[in-house]
């Protein structure tokens, strides 16, 4: 079983905990996920790690309650356990050899590129961060990007806080302007980054984007979360839990990724009404 | 007294009744015709079966134990060399060792070996009520990279000679494919799970939830104190078959399609993990996996399930009676075919339309037998212009795995063949001093028992090794 040492809601649907997990604390690197389960019989899911810290052996977990699962996470307390919980998974976010690097996260996916944004500020990369909501109340971790950015950029969909628009705007004014990034990093939903590498490509910058499909093991066993990459005109079959998250924007290919992704939309709607209506019933 | 011709049949649920249910197919001997089979061993001279056995099970001796009634003794002959027994007497292809082998089976049937293994395990699980013995400890660390059978095994043999063993589990259960291939009509769950709590019995520490290779190093183990390592880290990523539209809804390896229902429970009422259930079902592949994917698949309620492989039945690598009870329930075997394409929806005039990319068909090839290959093995051959289309909404890719690249990735020294399969010596151990490996992560997808047999042989090794070193 793995405590639940700090729990925080960030905004009414995004909650962040720090989880008690040392073999997996001192080895996470940004860019790597863990696999959890809430409790016996219950289903894995991937989550990204938010953060680590490997001397109080605590693991940081950010998620947005989108179906059952998540909805079971959330209500555990502070002080409760969870199931089951291992990592790291997945391939570190490379940072080698950049020195000027614009992150751009979207919604919950800023959860993922703080991390990578703070690591690349403490090698001393020079870093822009474009985050982006769809609105004010579902902002989160401004505070902390301000901290390791050199420069921040905030765009709301609806225009409620900061700038109005979406982060392709600010990433196409400053490639325009001449910006020159090593390396874009995009992090949030699938046609966010599918744009976002259609916005940096007459450019000629490096995209690196962060996947997540649907997977079971998260070890190289299953093939589910198998994507497709197109290198030099030829279909490849990738795995995302072995050979990603991280992938080169230019080659994935994000419409077969958002099919993919949308397998079991019927059943999760489902199981996440049944899981409401459960905990509503409980309270 | 005139010897049975015939093996004793095992009783067996109703085809019509199993194919809609994931109760154990096979439901075991019962005492009198467990006894009655017994009587049927020659126990000649020459013991053939037990050369035939992986682990090399002291067969005549069990089976004398059962003649006189006593089924407890027979277990203790078995254990000796099994660490799993009541499971090979479920999942071992006994017809092509032990019982291959059978001096009776030169004139008659042979000595139905496995289900008297089973009967004895089961018997054993039923009323055994002494707990096993801890043995008293040699002092020494050994660390067991994957609970499937060849970890299992090896962790059981050197626990049994003092040693003081850590299995390390990826996922959240132990017993590996056991528990997440190998489906409940076959191998009932709680079987495995008396496996391994004898195991722990013995000493054993099983740590789920540690991934090697990444929670941990193999250097990192050997920097822990563990003197020696088996990587038994199994099959790794599944085969595709490189064909257009695999990547549509309801396409799935076997692995997934079978640790989904398997591990992750699925095939019960309001699973949480979802599956693809009911409509039409092709599972591509005639191997055991194959079998249990086509099986599985009927008793999610599939309208109709296609097995696609592309030689003939007598090519065909799945054990006899997995095929036989797949016959039974309805399977429909379509031989001599090779997908070349999956069919998929795709609605030009609604992006949005909820059918899109899901399965609608597998575009086949008739295939016919050509020259023997070099391993004599003819080869399949497409017919050109015999194209068809077999109207399904899943489609099961059971062609193999190839070994899990998480170890060799991170251990420097460790030789792999150019399968990914780690290089090891007849005694089990790798390029690297200390670590041995056997199972699906040396020879990539094969048996339960010869992983079990290469545990056996890994624990031997270590054994040695630590002993003079």
């Amino acid at each position: 079983m793995y405590q639940i040492v700090r729990k925080k809601e960030l905004n009414p649907t995004v909650t962040q905990m720090e989880i008690l997990a040392p073999m997996v604390a001192k080895k996470a690197k940004p860019g790597q996920f863990i696999i959890l389960r809430v409790n016996e019989e219950g289903e894995r899911i991937p989550l990204t790690v938010a953060g680590t810290n490997p001397e109080e052996g605590t693991v940081k977990i950010i998620f947005q309650i989108v179906g059952s699962t998540t909805a079971l996470l959330n209500a555990k307390k502070e002080g409760e356990s969870i199931q089951d919980f291992v990592g790291p998974l997945g391939v570190a976010t490379h940072t080698e050899g950049i020195k000027k690097v614009c992150i751009v996260g979207g919604g919950v996916g800023c959860a993922i590129a703080m991390p990578v944004a703070q690591e690349f500020h403490r090698l001393g990369a020079e870093v822009t961060s474009i985050i982006g909501f769809r609105s004010k109340d579902l902002l989160i971790l401004e505070d902390e990007f301000r901290a390791c950015s050199d420069k921040l950029v905030v765009m709301t969909d609806d225009g409620s806080y900061a700038r109005h628009g979406n982060v392709t705007v600010p990433l196409k004014e400053m490639l325009e302007a001449g910006e020159k990034f090593d390396m874009v990093i995009t992090i949030g939903p699938l046609i966010m980054m599918k744009f976002v590498t259609l916005a940096a490509k007459p450019f000629g910058v490096p995209v690196t984007v962060s996947m997540n499909p649907i997977m079971i093991d998260g070890t190289g066993m299953c093939g589910g979360c198998r994507l497709t990459l197109i290198q030099d005109g030829k279909r490849v079959t990738k795995f995302a839990c072995v050979d990603g998250p991280d992938f080169n924007g230019y080659e994935v290919d994000f419409d077969e990724a958002m099919s993919r992704g949308r397998m079991y939309f019927g059943f999760e709607r489902h199981a996440y009404e049944e899981t409401c209506n459960l905990l509503k019933g409980g309270n | 007294m005139a010897i049975e011709p015939k093996k004793h049949e095992m009783p067996s649920q109703e085809p019509q009744v199993r194919a809609h249910n994931f109760n154990e197919v096979a439901l075991g001997y019962t005492q009198e015709i467990a006894l009655a089979e017994a009587q049927r061993c020659l126990n000649c001279k020459n013991r053939p079966c037990v050369q035939g056995c992986p682990v090399n099970i002291a067969i005549p001796d069990f089976i004398a134990k059962m003649k006189t009634g006593d089924f407890e003794g027979a277990y203790q002959v078995i254990s000796q060399s099994s660490a799993l027994p009541a499971v090979c007497g479920r999942v071992c292809p006994q017809e092509s060792q032990c019982e291959s082998k059978c001096t009776l089976g030169i004139k008659f049937e042979p000595v139905g070996i496995g289900r008297l293994e089973r009967f004895v395990a089961d018997w054993h699980n039923a009323h055994a009520t002494e707990a096993p013995v801890k043995p008293a400890s040699n002092g020494h660390k050994v660390a067991i990279v994957g609970a499937g059978p060849s970890g299992l095994t090896c962790a059981g043999d050197l626990a049994r000679k003092g040693y003081q063993v850590s299995i390390f589990e990826a996922l959240h259960t132990a017993g590996g494919v056991l528990v997440y291939g190998i489906p409940e009509f076959r191998l009932p769950k709680a079987i495995v799970a008396k496996e391994v709590e004898g195991l722990k019995a013995l000493g054993v520490d099983v740590e789920t939830n540690v991934v090697i290779g990444k929670t941990l190093t193999i250097d990192e183990l050997f920097e822990d104190g563990y003197e020696a390592v088996f990587v038994g880290s199994g099959a790794g990523l599944p085969n595709f078959m490189n064909i257009p539209g695999e990547a549509y809804k309801g396409v799935y390896s076997a692995n997934e399609f079978l640790t989904r229902s398997n591990l992750m429970k699925a095939y019960k009422d309001d699973p949480v993990t979802p599956i693809m259930k009911g409509g039409k079902v092709a599972v591509v592949g005639g191997g055991n996996v194959a079998m249990d994917a086509a099986r599985t698949a009927l008793r999610l309620g599939a309208e109709h399930v296609y097995i696609v492989y592309r030689r003939s039945m007598e090519e065909l690598p799945a054990r006899k009676e997995e095929v036989e009870h797949a016959i039974e329930e309805g399977i429909d075997f379509h031989l001599l075919q090779n997908p070349v394409e999956v069919l998929g929806y795709n609605n030009p005039d609604d992006p949005r339309d909820p059918k899109n990319g899901f399965v609608t068909g597998l575009k086949c090839i008739k295939m016919e037998l050509g020259e023997p290959d070099a391993k004599g093995r003819r080869r399949p051959v497409p017919i050109p212009g015999s194209e068809f289309v077999l109207d399904v909404d899943t489609v099961v890719i059971a062609i193999g795995t190839s070994p899990n690249p998480l170890i060799k990735s991170t251990t420097k020294g460790l030789e792999v063949n150019a399968h990914g399969g780690i290089i090891v010596n007849e005694s089990g151990l790798t390029s690297r001093e200390g670590v041995y490996a056997g199972g699906d992560a040396v020879t990539g997808a094969a048996t339960v028992i010869s992983a079990m047999g290469a545990g056996k042989l890994a624990a031997k090794g270590i054994d040695e090794y630590l002993m003079h070193k």
